[in-house]
């Protein structure tokens, strides 16, 4: 037996005696992270439309002055966005501008490699950091998982045995089958039978703890993703906590005729994001969710000859919630400064971004689960 | 554990190891089969079982084809529709043509599960499979079914053909160009899509080559490109890039040609493809002695992959007992091979392709040009219940539709998910998927020891669980499919 299953065995009265007086800090919040899979064009999301060089590196792409929602003078949001207005007008919506990292890599899979794990650009991690961040700093007993990853096949930043993560669409399927699940005591040597039983005892401890979904009166968009956000409001609604749940909005890579597509996956993005507002503000549990985005990379500067964009670097991301402090955070990198592959250099590390979101959503000192000494602020005072 | 079958595990452990000479026996036939094949009968078991190991192998190796012995869907012989026009078409139509697309994609997947039961060389449709894997292409974006099919028959007849061949032929396949969007790449700015994975995932791997090198070969390959109006390969030289690169040192006025070959010329791409087959055929964790020692082999053939195929059937590590039943089935590998097994034969296979896709493997729409992930990543807690729920329904037989009725969720709670219809359609369409059990338990034979043949024939390493004492027939068949082994090849 290991120790996370010894300690959910025990009473909350017995853990309290074993772990001395609660820490007397904000109370835990549930981070919900956003991919986007592909590699969201950071320059066509928050649109620096007053820079000269934008309109010479894109010149069929470019969102014009007065199509883009404006933030300030420089820069507005894609008009697909318009959904995340209200959350920017009431200062819940932070853009975090020119994530990146140093030498960085252009290949999808190493690159989100790199961001799942918080690696460095050299360096090779097994397990994500969340993952990571879990291990060191379990949830609290009760807790129905570390980690929920709604609608993908791949667990991401939570990825590893370390923590305790479950896959599904929505609880009801999940609860359903879940009587399918045997509990096999044995441990195995055979690496993937050991796997198999691990994911069998997950599945076992969870479905004690989830309950079938609840009906809102917020009403969530059509399609995959809108039903991954459904799933996502649903799980905030559980009794027993969950600390992070994974959503995935795909589609992003766009090497060709990038403008339809393109506006068509920000709208999606947008509106799913704002009924998840909708949702967890009815149930009373916005002011203690982080909502963030995070994507492989941005794209090239320069516009293709195909009419999209191919592999780039830094990029902009979102975060959003009741308690975040909205605004522009960060530096754009400078579009008449491109590196030598005509990339944008970037400006924070994505690892001070991780940093924030671990410090901001559980209070725990950040710096060694992600490797960087000076997190980003991201909520109010 | 059961004494009678730890006894059987315990004498398999035992027999893996010995000389190359000596018969397969049962359990190396069932092993060499479930790693070329899809499952395993008993009655192929005991066809194998007297053969030495070279024997077999080398009899499993001529029997591979080159082309399908089942015939495709007819309309893969229709015109091409060109996407000029489909972007021309009022939305109504455009919105069939959507629909009629997504049919087709259905319609080639139910034909490939059909073929791969139907087939006397699983282990040519195995290879498709992984080719399929490794010059990943989705349907999503091609948006032809005729293009789908086209590459799937080149991915088939080179199957276990020649790796370079396949290559320069995937490189200028239509399906491919749409794909990775080189059909629009031209000098004044190209794309470099193609030029990237063609490095990454189709020959070096991720690492072996320079951002510099991936700009200059997308140069090369500009022009390479389709008909727009017959969809088949066209070579257009006024959007090519004629001058002067240089790709991993070698600089002259290269074309896409040239540049397929120096990435043939790397050794690193013998030992890429190389480990990636020790990965579908061997163990999770490949040994790098060997996969240099196997590497070598597809060099000095030319990239002749039965050569290959040959050494690592008959490699040691091949038949070690320490890597038998450590491949995590893929959801082709559960559904075709549980069909295949078990003799379960239905009429309709949309189901079956179905289940595959909610399982997390939908043919011709990989996830991305990367392919499948395989291995653990195809094990989650939804894709571990799902796999639970359709070895449930299968194997309960028709006992258990009310309750199947009884535990589904109320439509309107659902209708907000878009599996949800596919999980219906899997769900009605299973009602058929019987196994024979008469026949089935005739094949396996075995008087008093018909356990013990049972629980060997179904499971690739002993069970997690012992089964129930004195449970026996399709009650012990059941115990066993729900056991966390039966995931395991």
């Amino acid at each position: 037996m290991d120790r996370r299953h010894f300690l959910a065995g025990l009473s909350a009265a017995s853990l309290l005696a074993l772990s001395g007086p609660a820490r007397a800090q904000a109370p835990r919040k549930l981070l919900i992270l956003v991919e986007l899979k592909g590699g969201n064009d950071g320059l066509n999301t928050l649109v620096p439309f007053a820079d000269p060089a934008y309109r010479r590196l894109r010149p069929r792409l470019a969102i014009g002055r007065d199509d883009a929602l404006r933030l300030d003078d420089e820069r507005g949001l894609h008009p697909s966005l318009e959904s995340l207005m209200p959350a920017w007008s009431a200062g819940e919506l932070a853009l975090v501008q020119g994530l990146g990292y140093p030498d960085p890599n252009l290949s999808h899979f190493r690159s989100i490699e790199i961001w799942d794990t918080a690696s460095r650009s050299d360096e090779y991690l097994d397990e994500g950091w969340l993952t990571r961040a879990f291990a060191k700093h379990p949830s609290p007993p009760g807790y129905a998982a570390d980690g929920v990853v709604v609608g993908a096949a791949d667990l991401g930043p939570l990825s590893g045995a370390g923590a305790r993560t479950i896959a599904l669409a929505n609880p009801e399927q999940f609860l359903r089958n879940a009587r399918l699940a045997r509990s096999t005591a044995g441990t195995a040597t055979n690496p993937s039978l050991a796997h198999i039983l691990r994911v069998e005892r997950d599945i076992q401890r969870s479905a004690d703890r989830l309950h079938p979904g609840r009906e809102f009166t917020t009403a969530f968009p059509a399609g995959p993703f809108g039903a991954a956000v459904r799933t996502a409001a649903q799980l905030a609604a559980n009794r027993e906590g969950i600390s992070a749940i994974r959503l995935t909005l795909g589609g992003f890579d766009t090497h060709a005729n990038q403008a339809g597509p393109h506006a068509a996956l920000l709208r999606q993005l947008g509106e799913g994001l704002a009924a998840l507002r909708g949702a967890l503000k009815e149930i009373g549990r916005w002011p203690d969710t982080i909502v963030a985005t995070y994507s492989e990379f941005g794209r090239r500067a320069q516009e293709n000859q195909s009419g999209g964009t191919d592999h780039g670097t830094a990029s902009v991301h979102f975060v959003i919630g009741g308690q975040v402090r909205g605004g522009l955070a960060g530096r754009a990198p400078a579009l008449d400064q491109l590196d030598a592959g005509g990339n944008l250099v970037f400006t924070t590390d994505f690892r001070a971004y991780y940093g924030g979101l671990l410090e901001a959503a559980y209070g725990t000192p950040a710096g060694q689960e992600v490797g960087v000494a000076q997190p980003l602020r991201l909520l109010r005072a | 554990m059961k004494p009678i079958l730890g006894a059987a595990f315990a004498a398999l452990i035992l027999a893996t190891g010995p000389a190359r000479a000596a018969p397969l026996g049962e359990d190396g036939a069932r092993h060499l089969l479930v790693r070329t094949g899809f499952g395993a009968t008993a009655a192929e078991i005991a066809r194998l079982a007297p053969l030495e190991r070279e024997a077999a192998v080398d009899g499993i190796l001529r029997a591979t084809g080159t082309k399908a012995t089942l015939a495709p869907p007819a309309w893969v012989d229709e015109p091409f529709f060109p996407f000029h026009k489909f972007a021309a078409l009022p939305a109504e139509e455009r919105m069939a043509e959507q629909r009629r697309n997504a049919e087709r994609a259905f319609e080639l997947r139910e034909w490939w599960l059909r073929e791969r039961l139907a087939t006397p060389s699983p282990l040519a449709e195995r290879m498709t499979l992984f080719w399929h894997n490794h010059f990943a292409t989705g349907q999503q974006k091609v948006r032809s079914g005729q293009l789908m099919y086209r590459q799937n028959a080149l991915l088939r007849r080179e199957a276990l053909g020649n790796f370079g061949e396949l290559l320069r032929e995937v490189s200028r396949d239509p399906a491919m160009l749409v794909y990775l969007d080189n059909a629009g790449s031209r000098k004044q700015a190209p794309n470099e899509n193609f030029a990237r994975e063609v490095m990454e995932l189709f020959t070096l791997g991720e690492g072996k080559y320079a951002e510099r090198d991936i700009r200059e070969a997308a140069r090369a390959f500009t022009g390479w490109s389709i008909d727009r109006d017959t969809g088949e390969y066209r070579y257009r030289p006024f959007i090519h890039d004629g001058g002067m690169n240089t790709v991993l040192g070698r600089t002259g006025r290269l074309g896409g040609e040239d540049v397929l070959e120096i990435l043939l010329a790397r050794p690193e791409t013998a030992t890429f493809v190389t480990r990636k087959l020790w990965r579908e055929f061997v163990s999770p964790a490949p040994d790098e002695r060997e996969v240099e020692r196997l590497g070598g082999v597809l060099r000095d053939s030319r990239y002749s992959v039965k050569p290959l195929l040959r050494a690592l059937f008959l490699s040691e590590a091949f038949w070690s007992s320490a890597n038998r039943g450590t491949l995590i089935k893929s959801p082709v590998d559960l559904v075709v091979g549980t069909m295949h097994t078990f003799g379960i034969r239905p009429l309709d296979l949309r189901p079956a392709a179905t289940a595959s896709a909610l399982l997390g493997q939908n043919l011709f729409a990989p996830p991305n040009v990367k392919g499948w992930p395989g291995g653990e990543a195809w094990i989650n807690s939804a894709t571990l219940l799902g796999r639970k729920q359709l070895i449930d329904r299968v194997f309960r037989g028709n006992d258990g539709m009310s309750e199947v009725a009884a535990t589904q969720a109320p439509a309107n709670a659902m209708a907000a998910e878009p599996q949800a219809r596919l999980r219906r359609v899997m769900d009605r369409g299973l009602a058929s998927y019987a196994v024979d059990w008469d026949r089935f338990l005739r094949d396996v034979g075995g008087g008093d020891a018909q356990g013990d043949r049972i629980a060997r024939l179904v499971l690739a390493v002993p069970p997690g669980e012992t089964p129930v004492s004195g449970a026996a027939g399709p009650e012990l068949v059941r115990q066993l499919v729900a056991d966390p082994a039966f995931q395991l090849r």
